[in-house]
């Protein structure tokens, strides 16, 4: 359908396109300060996931290996891993206070990139919306990875590559550095929505999705995170904790915390889906609450309390 | 390696490390300093420019070193005063000859110093045994060494060669850049592959374990575990210190667990039905997975 003609300059944005601006079609700005909501995940967000605790991710069975075979001594140990960042598909939701704020082409008023920087590990990410191509497979791969966007309407549709290794949860369970992360990020008002897809051949069953919440908070200040690793445990050069198969005392735990069947601590697509109660029907919760009973934000997200 | 061998050795002088063969382009990246790396030749190639000529630690295969050579003429219009090789596998110093004669510009028939451990000189000049062709003289080291290092100056920079012995062959040799801060390591470390332990040639995993654990020792990370010291691999993407610590965690584990088996008394084949690898598979390439079991049972605790 033809658009009506309206009469010249009625509106101050026809005037703007009649001097030569090109037309401002929705590109909706995330700049400002934004601090998360903890409403959901609140201990793996806070305090850290429990060991053994796959729940609510498609992981497959090398995933899930991984996780069983890991011994946490391996992050005091490995000095390596002391200060290994969260790449964004964590990271904006575990310690998530993020700035964002944007770069305009002086020349053509258009913007160019969004630049964002979170608290964990002070990590700073860059997306380009300026058409460039991801770099080829052999170029390295960062904790942040390579981010290009587009916009889908007022969505800004975010496509990240050449990420490293990182974590699906942050209590062993790996994302490979061949995955492909899309973000949606979609903004009404005040509050920020990010819809993160996760595609891992390595180590998903099915594209992992999550969202996640943040509020514009103008008073925001994002501290100093800072890290410094340093050999503390003395140990044979190269040690590597690790459990053998099926020697890994700690699995039951969570099941055990929190009185659930085992198997359905075990993730993978099918528990999932609400056609797996059907599989837990002699299912009895228990009767109270026992360990984070009160977890609606970080800060009170305490172990012990009922 | 040896799983390819029968294989190889009917299509080549000797071995190439059981990747896929190059047939198409170059890829050239700027690593950092006066450092490039050289990719879709075969092994990897490293080159460091400058005011004194070039230096490329590898060859490739000796089919591709017209593409190499015209990668290398884009960099820099001098000819390739150095050589090192990082191990004695035809795709990567497949180029021994052919790529310095094609980046020359010295008299004919000069040759660059070709810098290795000893045991690949010594590998490609023995006399053909078996199925075992001797290498073409054209492609051995000129300027071998046989001790744990070798250090020189070019393009006012310090280059250290190191021995890591018994590793992927008995030959390995890694070359720190280190101004330029850039470790190239040979087939000792290969991101998405399970390393190739050549036991035949005296590859074992200790002496694997023992040369990433020696890539971690060189490498300092700028900031938050990334980049600072880049770590070019024998074959796949350029790393840093985080993406080694992955590689040597794998390989530590796997050893773990086969030897944990194999002290329960299992033979090989019931090793690798127990499948230790299968949390690695999908990352390493499952199809090598028995292939590096079976090496790893072998070699074990100073077996052969
Ligand atoms: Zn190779």
């Amino acid at each position: 359908m033809k658009a009506k003609r309206l009469p010249f300059c009625l509106t101050p944005l026809l005037c703007a396109g009649a001097i030569g601006v090109a037309p401002a079609f929705a590109q909706v700005d995330f700049t400002g300060e934004w601090a998360p909501f903890y409403h959901e995940d609140g201990v793996e967000r806070g305090p850290g996931a429990e060991l053994g605790d796959y729940t609510e991710l498609p992981i497959n069975d090398a995933a899930r290996m991984r996780a069983d075979s890991f011994d946490a001594d391996r992050i005091s140990v490995e000095e390596e891993y002391q200060c290994r960042p969260h790449s964004p598909d964590y990271g904006f939701r575990s310690l998530g206070n993020v700035r964002i704020w944007r770069e305009i082409d002086p020349e053509t008023q258009q913007v160019v990139a969004f630049h964002t920087h979170t608290l964990a590990w002070d990590s700073e990410r860059t997306i380009y919306l300026d058409g460039r191509p991801h770099p080829p497979d052999y170029a390295a791969h960062t904790w942040q990875g390579f981010s290009t966007g587009v916009w889908n309407g007022d969505a800004l549709v975010v496509t990240t590559t050449h990420l490293k290794e990182n974590y699906l949860r942050r209590n062993a369970l790996p994302r490979s550095d061949r995955a492909i992360v899309t973000e949606h990020w979609i903004r009404h008002g005040d509050i920020l929505t990010i819809v993160t897809i996760t595609e891992d051949p390595v180590f998903l069953e099915e594209p992992l999705v999550r969202s996640t919440n943040w509020y514009l908070d103008p008073g925001q200040h994002i501290g100093i995170f800072g890290c410094e690793y340093a050999p503390e445990v003395p140990k044979p050069e190269g040690t590597v904790p690790n459990f053998l198969p099926g020697q890994n005392p700690f699995l039951h735990e969570f099941a055990n915390y929190y009185g659930l069947p085992f198997e359905a601590t075990r993730g993978g697509k099918e528990t999932l889906y609400p056609e797996y109660q059907e599989k837990l029907k002699d299912y009895k919760p228990p009767a109270k609450c026992e360990r984070y009973c009160r977890c609606l934000g970080i800060y009170e997200c305490n172990v012990n309390s009922k | 390696m040896q799983r390819q061998l029968q294989v190889v050795i009917a299509l080549a002088v000797f071995a190439v490390c059981g990747f896929a063969q190059p047939t198409g382009e170059i890829g050239v990246l700027k690593v950092q300093g006066n450092v490039y790396m050289l990719v879709g030749a075969g092994g990897n190639i490293a080159a460091q420019v400058g005011a004194d000529g070039i230096l490329v630690a590898d060859t490739g295969t000796e089919a591709m070193a017209p593409q190499v050579a015209a990668a290398l003429k884009k960099l820099s219009s001098k000819p390739i005063a150095w050589v090192i090789d990082t191990n004695i596998d035809s795709d990567h110093t497949g180029g021994n000859a052919a790529l310095p004669k094609l980046v020359g510009g010295g008299a004919p028939g000069a040759r660059p110093r070709i810098v290795a451990y000893e045991n690949v000189l010594n590998r490609m000049s023995a006399p053909p045994t078996g199925n075992l062709p001797q290498a073409p003289d054209a492609l051995w080291p000129n300027d071998e060494y046989a001790m744990a290092s070798k250090d020189f100056s070019f393009n006012g920079e310090a280059i250290i060669v190191h021995h890591v012995p018994a590793a992927h062959t008995d030959g390995d040799s890694m070359v720190h850049f280190r101004r330029s801060d850039v470790l190239v390591v040979g087939d000792v470390f290969t991101p998405g592959r399970y390393p190739v332990i050549d036991v035949a040639r005296g590859g074992s995993i200790q002496g694997e374990i023992d040369a990433v654990n020696e890539i971690l020792r060189i490498t300092v990370p700028l900031k938050y575990q990334e980049a600072g010291t880049y770590v070019i691999p024998g074959h796949g993407r350029l790393c840093d210190e985080a993406d080694v610590v992955e590689f040597r965690d794998m390989v530590t584990i796997v050893r773990d667990r086969v030897r944990n088996l194999k002290s329960k008394g299992m033979t090989l084949d019931q090793v690798k039905a127990a499948r230790p690898t299968r949390d690695y598979d999908t990352e390493y390439d499952a199809k090598e997975g028995d292939a590096f079991v079976e090496a790893v049972y072998k070699t074990l605790d100073g077996n052969k």
